[in-house]
């Protein structure tokens, strides 16, 4: 009995899905291009003493891996329509087990997206040290945590066809006021909202080529509190989630 | 003897609905029972509360002498629901062998695969099988966690006739290994002829248990119609088979405990016979005859055909 093997197989079906391909890796790295190529010789995008090749990888990498993260719910809400759920609720296959696949799939997705992303990014120029690779990588995985819960807790509340415009009008309206698009202002009504969400320091990651360190107190606290509300609803939507649908 | 399944004082509703009204069932290891009624006897809801898929209103339920949810993590389980598609993505070995590394001690996956015809078509995605195939391939799931108990909610549905031959082989089998199986279905033949009891439900309610063949004369009775002016009721009933008689105008009817020796008798008696009609009273009429109840269907039919 290995939950190892579960996972391998939940990974291979993912790979086979198109549409991830299409929408997690495809369709940032094709507005990467678009976005941050006219702009490549920028190097201060809107005072932010961030390059716009910089800036606009770290955003994408942030709308892709939150796609990934939440396209994780698509795939538990397409296996609830046709009752696999209830197939695995009658096998040993514990509660934690089954998050830890989910969870696990996603974020191997993820890298995925962000690894492309990076290399498409150095493509226009984008050069940091090895270290600061690394610690914005970790920085963005991190951020990521409560996605992965979000993405549970959906997939467990929403039908397949329901899902796809939760996600989409989600995912694009996180990425607007986590500052993807374009950087947020330094103080005002979008700058006090944006801190407040997990998306707007996904995107801070960026800040890593400025030296120092980006994420403060303050983004933990905000990452740990959305990790903790969204888990409490993740499994209180699996808990409740046990009837024929 | 262990006992597989316990349940007593089991109730179940769903908003006004009442699923389940209080049903006791005993079933012991190695037995073989059918769960038999119509649709919405509360069948499904009997079995979701037996795999802690639902959780009961009142009353209790054990599996081999614990919680269903102990005997589903001990890995004892292995089930087939009635609703149910596969995931997509995967080739048929790769779901069985998904399944497999879920349990404590499987079946070999080919071996899973043979039992269950599937080896041919092993290699196939599971989104390009048809109806009957992915059928079988539930089957293979519920059958490589190697379980104690097998539970199976109207697992022939989708099956042609030949399929449904060789899945009843294959259970035959499996219940010969000493494995307890239980089978929700709505037809008689399949209770009688591969469970060694039926428990019979309607309206959420068990309304009789024992041997198949003690449950099929009481509801297996079919009735013989046919154009025969001048015949003696007094003879008809002495034929063989024959339980009662009666006529309806030119036409008699004839209840039979045997209709096949009833029909024979008949027609060496009298070669005239026409329009004849063999007619099986069928579940849901049994039901009304055992439970004194109508069959709230039913009633709707009347009233309509009557405005």
């Amino acid at each position: 009995m290995s939950t190892l093997l579960y996972t391998r197989y939940e990974l291979r079906r993912t790979l086979r899905n198109r549409r991830f391909f299409l929408l997690s890796l495809g369709f940032p790295l094709v507005l990467f291009f678009l976005i941050a190529g006219p702009n490549r010789h920028v190097h201060d995008l809107d005072k932010t003493g961030i390059s716009a090749p910089m800036y606009f990888m770290v955003g994408m990498v942030a709308f892709g891996t939150m796609s990934s993260m939440l396209s994780c719910g698509a795939r538990i809400a397409a296996e609830r329509a046709v009752g696999w759920n209830r197939q695995l609720r009658i096998s040993p296959l514990t509660t934690w087990a089954y998050f830890r696949a989910k969870v696990q799939t996603a974020y191997l997705m993820a890298l995925l997206s962000m690894l492309v992303l990076f290399v498409a990014g150095a493509s226009l120029g984008v050069s940091m040290s090895a270290g600061d690779w690394v610690e914005m990588s970790l920085l963005i995985l991190a951020c990521l945590i409560p996605f992965a819960a979000l993405g549970i807790a959906i997939g467990h509340m929403l039908t397949p066809e329901s899902i796809g415009p939760a996600m989409g009008g989600g995912v694009a309206l996180l990425a607007f006021l986590g500052g993807t698009w374009f950087p947020i202002p330094s103080h005002g009504f979008l700058h006090d909202l944006g801190q407040l969400l997990p998306s707007y320091w996904l995107v801070q990651a960026s800040h890593v080529a400025l030296g120092g360190h980006p994420m403060g107190a303050k983004g933990w606290i905000v990452i740990v509190a959305w990790t903790v509300v969204l888990s409490a609803l993740a499994r209180r939507a699996y808990r409740n989630d046990t009837g024929r649908v | 003897m262990t006992t597989a399944i316990l349940a007593s004082g089991l109730r179940k509703s769903y908003g006004e609905i009442e699923a389940v009204r209080g049903i006791d069932i005993s079933i012991d290891a190695g037995e073989t029972v059918a769960l038999l009624g119509p649709n919405g006897a509360g069948k499904s809801t009997t079995i979701d509360m037996i795999l802690g898929l639902a959780r009961p209103d009142g009353g209790t339920v054990s599996v081999f002498g614990d919680t269903p949810t102990a005997a589903v993590d001990a890995g004892s389980v292995g089930a087939m629901l009635q609703t149910g598609a596969l995931i997509r993505d995967l080739s048929v070995r790769e779901l069985v062998a998904m399944v497999a590394s879920l349990y404590p001690a499987p079946l070999p996956v080919d071996e899973a695969l043979e039992l269950t015809g599937l080896s041919e078509i092993a290699a196939q995605r599971t989104q390009k099988l048809s109806g009957g195939q992915a059928q079988r391939v539930r089957f293979a799931v519920a059958l490589v966690s190697n379980p104690k108990l097998l539970v199976l909610d109207e697992p022939t549905v989708a099956m042609d006739v030949e399929g449904r031959r060789s899945f009843w082989g294959t259970m035959r089998g499996l219940a010969a290994q000493g494995r307890t199986v239980l089978f929700a279905t709505h037809y008689l033949e399949e209770a009688d002829a591969y469970a060694d009891r039926a428990v019979l439900m309607a309206h959420g309610r068990v309304v009789a248990d024992g041997p198949t063949n003690e449950i099929k004369a009481m509801v297996g009775t079919r009735t013989i119609r046919a154009t025969l002016p001048a015949a003696d009721l007094d003879a008809l009933r002495r034929l063989p088979g024959v339980t009662a008689a009666e006529r309806r105008g030119e036409a008699v009817v004839l209840s039979c405990a045997d209709s096949d020796a009833a029909i024979r008798a008949l027609l060496g008696v009298h070669g005239d016979a026409r329009d004849i009609e063999i007619v099986s009273a069928g579940l849901e009429q049994a039901f009304v005859q055992l439970t004194g109840e109508e069959a709230p269907s039913q009633a709707v039919a009347v009233e309509s055909v009557g405005s």
